[in-house]
């Protein structure tokens, strides 16, 4: 009965300083499940879901205080990722935090900007460059197309260009199954 | 020798007899010329020549630029119209940058320097060939200086001039009738890329261009090889044809060069002679114009003539429909007729429906694995096929998606018309679009979190400042007290900080204002400043307070 006993509470006392040993030794650093709904997110930072930014939206998921359809630049196609790693049901984006639009960027109209350095401040990539009382101008490439820009703008000279395909980035359209009338 | 077989392939109908006995033809100049500035889909090249200007055949018009850039050739003399975009030759009809010429009529060269490749060192010929445009003329327009790559570690150099694909005949009427100067452009490629031998892979049904490379490699010293290939398509697909010729399979995702080989078509090498031994950049190139047409055949055609122009030479026939640009395996039928022959261009098929009947309607897979016993690639394409068709890249992309060359056997033999290399197509660039997209997305993330990073610390940087500065005033502030006051002001500081902060603001900003501030009576006549010092002596006598006085420090005080 004693041996037993001792026995067991061995085997407790061994299994517990594994695992204590274990929890210490391969500690995870950062919650691996921001990380991973971050890397869905389409890091546009434009805030329409309501937090400054796509990481802090990440944070808000995992911890349950935001909804998974809050992201417009994500669109559809975001949701289902997001609702397939969280293993929610999918639901439509919601109306109140936008709607999906084709990608775009800003574009300075350079005749009109006076120079104020307003848009440089918004714009949450770096994306915009020139200096007070000088021409600014968008970097295309840097642009996620958050909009951010627009409203600070004094002079109202910026504007949000669709991005237009290219050679580049032409693709080939889903193989459409024509359906023909019976001979 | 020993030849090799690979797997799959097919074995449609040649239809080569149509184009493939007429001798390669000039073809007159069109009114105008589209000469697009973009040698292939992943370079653009610089613009050198402006509206009006008046060049020479040959003259460089557009500058090499980035890696896989070539640079870019008027194809005749004349007058440059314009320089603006119209449609080019690619399945999407976009349009690209062209430079628009209007031929003089005289057809007038540069000045043609054969160029010496052994007197001068690799690198020199590789820009001298990157500066005449040679790309691969197989199709994909693949620069030749790139391929030419390091110079070392190549064994063998595969010549293609299998041309498996049916209707094609260009290369089969470029080695009967030009065999010498491919041969030669074989023996520059051969001592640039430091091989130590060339085969040269031609399909059997091509028995004069065979007999004729066979002659024309019969005069040089080279260590050249022409071997007859079993016709099966694709044969000349690159794979295919080293593993023909010299039984090296080469892994998924890995190219012929990591194993020793590497393999240019026999344009290319006919391209490469021109340039080197001619000084004649890349103009013109020998194309198939077959089909529904009346005259079919071979013709010499300048880079940038429209293909309508060329349709108009050879008269297509009335029930003609469309037009498929390369071969009816792989090509594409052409959104707009306006766009211009590039370098990559080597047929044109007129398709009529009686030639080409509309693909019957498409019925589900029935998993007969018939794609499988054809792919020349050691794919499974119904699995490629359900992967795509269902938008599961990821599971695609395991099973060597990228290792399929397009050749279409699969759909060739489906019993159930699948038109299985569009789904492959469709899953190949959708998968090229996410991974911009998520390359996009991580710059952003990066520059986002670095902006972040940039406004905290310019936070705190403003923040140590002001302490520092508080700090120092301190410091000032208890040594005054402790000249002072020696007793009570030292509790006084202890206590209470901030007051002291305050006071000893006061003080300074009253010093400053009596030293710095001018006093508007400063500059008065003598007279005044003594009836001011009489007035200011009468206000002491009343007992008025004087506004310099500490008490009184109010906002008028300030603003006198």
């Amino acid at each position: 009965m004693l041996t037993a006993l001792l026995i067991m509470t061995g085997i407790a006392l061994a299994l517990g300083a594994a695992l204590g040993y274990a929890s210490i030794r391969f500690k995870v650093e950062g919650d691996p499940l921001v990380e991973k709904i971050d890397a869905i997110l389409p890091q546009t930072q434009c805030g329409q879901c309501g937090y400054p930014g796509c990481k802090p939206y990440a944070q808000a998921i995992a911890n349950g205080e935001a909804d998974i359809n809050q992201c417009p630049p994500g669109g559809e196609e975001g949701i289902r990722h997001l609702a397939d790693l969280l293993g929610r049901e999918f639901k439509p984006l919601s109306e109140e935090h936008g709607v999906e639009k084709p990608k775009s960027v800003a574009v300075i109209d350079e005749q009109t900007c006076i120079g104020c350095t307003l848009c440089i401040q918004a714009c949450p990539v770096d994306a915009i460059i020139g200096a007070a009382k000088q021409m600014h101008t968008v970097v295309d490439p840097l642009c996620t197309g958050c909009e951010l820009c627009i409203a600070p703008c004094p002079v109202d000279c910026i504007t949000m260009e669709p991005i237009g395909e290219t050679v580049e980035t032409w693709k080939w359209k889903y193989p459409v199954i024509e359906i023909r009338k019976a001979a | 020798m020993r030849l090799f077989g690979f797997h799959g392939g097919v074995k449609p109908e040649s239809h080569k007899s149509q184009s493939a006995n007429v001798p390669i033809a000039p073809l007159p100049l069109p009114a105008r010329l589209y000469v697009p500035l973009r040698p292939n889909t992943r370079a653009v090249a610089h613009c050198v020549v402006e509206p009006g200007q008046h060049v020479l055949k040959g003259q460089r018009i557009g500058d090499a630029e980035g890696v896989l850039g070539t640079a870019v050739h008027a194809p005749t003399s004349g007058i440059i119209a314009d320089i603006a975009d119209y449609p080019m030759a690619h399945p999407s009809g976009l349009t690209t940058r062209c430079v628009v010429i209007e031929p003089d009529g005289d057809d007038r060269w540069i000045e043609r320097v054969p160029f010496d490749h052994r007197a001068v060192d690799r690198q020199t010929v590789l820009n001298h060939l990157r500066d005449s445009g040679i790309v691969g003329l197989g199709g994909a327009a693949f620069p030749s200086h790139i391929k030419l790559g390091a110079g070392s570690g190549i064994e063998t150099l595969v010549l293609n001039g299998a041309e498996c694909e049916p209707w094609i005949t260009c290369d089969d009427r470029l080695m009967r009738e030009r065999a010498e100067a491919i041969v030669d452009g074989a023996g520059i490629l051969f001592e640039l890329i430091g091989a130590k031998r060339i085969l040269v892979g031609i399909e059997d049904n091509k028995p004069e261009a065979i007999d004729s490379m066979r002659s024309a490699c019969r005069a040089t010293s080279l260590p050249i090889e022409v071997i007859a290939v079993p016709t099966i398509y694709p044969a000349g697909g690159e794979k295919q044809l080293i593993r023909v010729l010299t039984g090296i399979e080469i892994p998924h995702g890995r190219l012929g060069g990591e194993f020793g080989v590497q393999c240019f078509n026999v344009g290319t090498a006919h391209a490469v002679h021109r340039a080197i031994r001619h000084g004649e950049p890349l103009v013109s190139r020998v194309i198939t114009i077959t089909g529904n047409v009346e005259r079919p055949g071979n013709f010499e055609v300048a880079i940038g003539t429209p293909i309508e122009a060329l349709l108009a030479h050879t008269s297509p026939r009335a029930d003609t429909d469309r037009c498929i640009l390369g071969g009816p395996m792989m090509g594409f039928a052409l959104p707009d007729l306006r766009v211009p022959v590039v370098k990559g261009s080597n047929c044109i098929i007129a398709a009529s429906p009686k030639l080409f009947p509309p693909p019957p309607p498409e019925l589900p897979c029935i998993r007969c694995g018939a794609c499988a016993r054809a792919c020349p690639a050691d794919l499974q394409p119904f699995e490629l096929y359900w992967f795509s068709r269902s938008r599961n890249f990821g599971k695609a992309q395991e099973y060597h998606l990228f290792d399929c060359i397009e050749c279409g056997c699969c759909a060739y033999v489906c019993p159930s018309h699948i038109p299985l290399v569009d789904y492959y197509r469709f899953a190949k660039t959708e998968i090229w679009a996410r991974e911009r997209e998520s390359e996009a997305a991580s710059q952003a993330r990066e520059r986002f979190e670095f902006r972040n990073e940039r406004q905290e610390r310019e936070k705190a940087e403003k923040a140590a400042k002001l302490a520092a500065k508080a700090a120092e005033t301190k410091a000032k502030l208890a040594q005054q007290a402790g000249q002072e006051v020696a007793s009570d002001a030292s509790a006084n500081a202890t206590g209470d900080d901030k007051k002291a902060l305050i006071a000893a603001a006061l003080a300074r900003a009253k010093q400053q204002r009596s030293t710095v501030q001018p006093k508007n009576t400063d500059n008065l006549p003598q007279a005044a400043q003594a009836e001011i010092a009489e007035i200011e002596a009468r206000r002491q006598a009343v007992g008025t307070q004087n506004p310099d006085a500490p008490e009184r420090a109010s906002p008028e005080d300030e603003a006198r």
